[in-house]
């Protein structure tokens, strides 16, 4: 679903202009700081999520790219003009509201041609856009309708038709994905993406849910407290998280508090109290003897045995403490010696009515050295 | 809007002069002025009272007010005791209207969605319908021979007619019947976004039905109630149709009062100055009102 | 259902009785032929007869709808602008004095407002020479005056409960500010701007205290001429009008119910 990226990764490319810039922008709420400081370089094309806790700034940060919040401090330039001072009826950015915000008393034809009428567009020409918009988003029947007579699943269609329309230069996403249940969602999120590709618009969009941000974007931005924690492609987020916050954050993961014995060829030896046990984790860089780290290793990355491994190698001893049935996948946790609640998630590859590892099972872990990472503690 | 758009755009400005200049013309300016001619004497002429500043008249004597006025009214006990009756009319109809009112309006709130829609209409009709004549309706009723003392006389439960009318009795009546709906309607706004939710989480944790309402109901409903009893104290306390017509002479309204004085005494002066006692009066319980209609603007 | 809700049915039936009881005696007895309001002379229409041949009678009525025509519409342009600038307006100077000032004529008694709008009447008379004479225009200006705070109330509390981010959208779509009040604004909120119109006319129409004291000689309106008609005791003839007002009104909510009810049902027919 993320489909591949607009060009080769351009925020790799130190040549490439981004498309929207942000510069210190900063947005004060009295003594509060909602937002604070933050740059920002989006490329042309990109689906770019911010993803946060609830209060975490994102949706006033996204405000003030629509121009709908005054920045306490900081500039926004997007396609190379400053947009910083404008107000929202003249910046070539549009948004799609978490509520929608159809107009009620109009109909679908009317609220999608709102923002033509508003440039002073000629009649016919309204008439000819309006109609190929809903035929791109399949709500020509619903023409006429209402926004009480349409369903929620219609009525985002129309509030993106109703946004897309005047083909901003860049359109902003407030949750867009929220108010939508579960088979909806996914059904949203190909169709949110496939508008993206055929219209070529750059997406900003803002949300709590990391699953919507990994599987729709091409880079992601995770915000804490108004600042950015980390900026990265789904998979450098999810595989290479830059502190705990970032590795609890998105998806589920284990923190194992350890101290470092050696390292040394790319390798460090981490005795961890925890697993009872020392772990060898793979680590570029050099880290002092007897730095306090942090092991993070997700649940999918370990492998769950009633045998010890066959190659001898760390594995670590536990007892399955309790374990949840998902049907494709079960979710193991296990006691370790040293009292901690390890999670392991595994593939039910094989098909079997009764489960092969019970509550109270002696199990053995392991995992490759290359999937666990150093974090500071 | 932009929520610290520091410059406000010219039609907003006009938009907010309008109204505003209206009113401080209309209704601030004419308090200030009945201020004013309260510190005035009465004079035959045209207008009937002393102006504030004359310039015709010797240095010195060209500021002119007095405080005969006040002096003469909370110097007069009939005027005290009006003032005291019509607080305690105002209250005791006030204290009548919440007691029926507030089952009414809990009855209205808990009934089903469609009932509940039929059950306001008939409380706010007689609202729109015209207040002289629902207060005349009473006069039909209450009178020596009016159909209350026809039923009863007929009845055997009296012998000789009931003389209601012209009492403080029927200024009583009249009261709780006319302000009736203006308790209803704040307490329903209010009872009405109840959750039915708070009231069976606390049958759950095993509060019989009246604990549930002096627990949980009444300290919530407590707004509603404030805004209902203020909306019917004030504007009650200086009441003038009811006492007029169902009044007698003896019953001290400072409403009527004040009528009377300007308009058969035609004492200019001392109607101001009972009317800004009267003011003086009611400033506590307006600034209480505004006060909660404040925290309803904070909602 | 437990006990309780007979204490409210009781509670209802016998508060809506009390209500009600006085009307329907009043209409009762519109139809009465005997001169003598409460004694029975049988069934008769003589009453409504009189009433439409009495010329003061529907002069004082004409008065009445006009004044209540011209003060709905003044105060619900006034109360509408008032309720638009507290509820969009944010902080501004003055805002607490503005918001007393449309708070306050709710719940002053109207000997009050009579007399200190009358006061001014006569003391801009001596000042400038207006009013000269006063009448309907006064009238119309102490009802534009009171009614514009209940307008005001209404309006304000409906845009503080509409969806702010209709007009956001609005304004990101393109949309001036003023655009999106003509827009967006206004027509989401006709409804209650349309309730506040009706409910000005309803106070107009009907307000006796504050006519008496800035009307002049000629202009009587509708509640004065009653006022003095039922001074001295019941009247048959007044009977016979009070059930025309209570009918006309009893129509007008109906129409009104019913034509609500076929929008709410016509907006989810899907």
């Amino acid at each position: 679903m993320s489909h591949g990226p607009p060009a080769a990764a351009p925020w790799l490319d130190p040549a490439a202009v981004p498309f929207v810039r942000i510069e210190g922008l900063t947005k004060r709420f009295g003594e509060f700081v909602a937002v604070d400081a933050v740059d920002l370089a989006i490329y042309k094309g990109e689906l770019f999520s911010i993803l946060g806790a609830s209060g975490c700034g994102k949706t006033t940060l996204l405000r003030m790219l629509a121009g709908l919040e005054r920045p306490s401090a900081g500039r926004i330039w997007i396609d190379g003009v400053e947009v910083s001072g404008l107000p929202p009826y003249e910046r070539p950015v549009n948004m799609m509201f978490q509520s929608y915000a159809l107009f009620p008393h109009m109909t679908v034809e009317q609220n999608v041609a709102y923002g033509l009428r508003k440039e002073g567009v000629p009649s016919a020409e309204v008439k000819q856009r309006v109609a190929e918009m809903l035929a791109l988003v399949r709500l020509t029947p619903h023409a006429r309708a209402k926004p009480a007579q349409i369903s929620g699943g219609q009525s985002q269609r129309v509030a993106l038709a109703r946004a897309l329309i005047k083909r901003p230069k860049v359109l902003l996403l407030d949750e867009p994905l929220a108010a939508l249940d579960k088979k909806l969602r996914e059904h949203t999120q190909f169709e949110l993406a496939n508008v993206q590709d055929r219209l070529g618009v750059t997406f900003i969009v803002v949300t709590h849910d990391q699953e919507e941000a990994m599987t729709l974007s091409t880079r992601i931005a995770v915000m804490d407290a108004g600042r950015f924690v980390q900026i990265g492609t789904p998979g450098e987020i999810y595989e290479n998280p830059n502190s705990r916050f970032v590795a609890d954050f998105v998806g589920n993961i284990n923190l194992l508090d350890g101290v470092v014995e050696s390292c040394a060829g790319g390798e460090a030896v981490v005795r961890c109290d925890e697993l009872a046990t020392r772990v060898v984790v793979r680590h570029e860089g050099a880290l002092p003897v007897g730095a306090a780290v942090c092991v993070a290793l997700r649940p999918e990355k370990i492998l769950i045995h009633k045998e010890p491994p066959a190659d001898g190698g760390p594995g670590v001893r536990g007892v399955v403490f309790d374990l949840a049935y998902f049907g494709n996948l079960s979710l193991y946790r296990v006691r370790t010696p040293g009292g901690k609640i390890v999670e392991v998630s595994a593939q039910n590859r094989r098909r079997e009515a009764r489960r092969h590892l019970e509550w109270d099972d002696e199990v053995h872990l392991s995992w490759d050295k290359g999937s666990a990472l150093l974090l500071e503690r | 809007m932009p929520r610290n758009r520091v410059r406000r755009p010219t039609w907003q400005r006009i938009g907010l002069l309008l109204p505003y200049a209206w009113l401080l013309l209309f209704f601030l300016a004419p308090f200030l002025i009945v201020l004013k001619i309260s510190f005035a004497d009465p004079v035959v002429a045209q207008p009937p009272f002393t102006p504030l500043f004359d310039p015709t008249r010797p240095e010195g004597a060209r500021f002119y007010a007095t405080l005969d006025n006040y002096r003469f009214v909370l110097g007069d006990r009939v005027y005290l005791l009006t003032y005291l009756n019509s607080t305690a009319l105002a209250a005791m109809s006030t204290l009548l209207c919440l007691l029926l009112g507030y089952p009414m309006a809990y009855g209205i709130a808990r009934a089903r969605p469609a009932t509940r829609h039929t059950l306001l209409l008939l409380v706010i009709l007689p609202f729109w319908t015209s207040f002289l004549l629902r207060v005349y309706a009473w006069m039909g009723l209450l009178g020596t021979h009016g159909t209350l003392n026809r039923v009863l006389l007929w009845a055997g439960a009296i012998d000789r007619p009931l003389e209601i009318l012209y009492t403080d009795t029927a200024v009583f009546l009249g009261m709780v019947y006319s302000y009736l709906p203006f308790m209803i309607l704040p307490l329903y706004a209010n009872l009405v976004r109840l959750e039915q939710d708070h009231l069976d989480a606390a049958a759950d944790l095993g509060a019989r039905p009246a604990r549930v309402f002096l627990d949980v109901t009444l300290p919530l409903s407590l707004p509603g109630v404030v805004a209902g009893c203020l909306l019917v104290l004030i504007p009650a306390m200086g009441e003038f149709v009811i006492p007029a017509l169902l009044g007698g002479s003896d019953s001290l309204m400072i409403g009527r009062v004040v009528y009377d004085e300007f308009f058969l005494n035609r004492d200019w002066p001392v109607a101001a100055a009972v009317a800004v006692l009267l003011l003086l009066l009611l400033v506590g319980p307006i600034a209480l009102f505004q006060r909660t209609q404040a925290r309803e603007e904070g909602e | 259902m437990r006990d309780r809700s007979t204490f409210l049915l009781l509670a209802l039936g016998f508060g809506f009785a009390f209500l009600y009881l006085p009307i329907l005696l009043v209409i009762l007895y519109s139809f009465n032929e005997s001169r003598l309001v409460t004694l029975w002379g049988g069934f008769s229409l003589r009453w409504y007869a009189e009433l439409f041949r009495s010329r003061d009678v529907l002069d004082a009525a004409l008065l009445s709808l006009r004044i209540a025509a011209v003060s709905a519409t003044g105060a619900t342009v006034l109360g509408t602008l008032a309720g638009y600038a507290l509820a969009r307006m944010g902080p501004f100077r003055g805002r607490l004095l503005f918001t007393a000032m449309i708070s306050a004529p709710l719940v002053v008694p109207e000997v009050i407002t009579g007399l200190s709008l009358l006061l001014l009447f006569v003391s801009l008379d001596a000042a400038i020479g207006w009013p000269s004479t006063r009448g309907a225009t006064t009238i119309a200006i102490g009802h534009v005056t009171f009614s514009t705070a209940y307008v005001a109330v209404i309006v304000r509390s409906r845009l503080v409960g509409m969806d702010v981010s209709l007009e956001e959208a609005a304004m990101d779509l393109g949309g001036r500010p003023l655009r999106v009040l003509f827009d967006v604004t206004l027509p989401v909120i006709s409804p209650a701007i349309v309730s506040a119109w009706l409910l000005a006319f309803t106070l107009s129409i009907d307000d006796l205290v504050i006519s008496s004291f800035v009307s002049g000689p000629g202009a009587t309106t509708l509640p004065m001429l009653i006022f003095s008609k039922v001074r001295l005791g019941v009247t048959p003839d007044v009977n016979a009008l009070a059930t025309l007002v209570i009918a006309l009104v009893a129509i007008g909510v109906v129409i009104a119910g019913f034509v609500l009810r076929r929008r709410a049902a016509a907006a989810e027919r899907v």
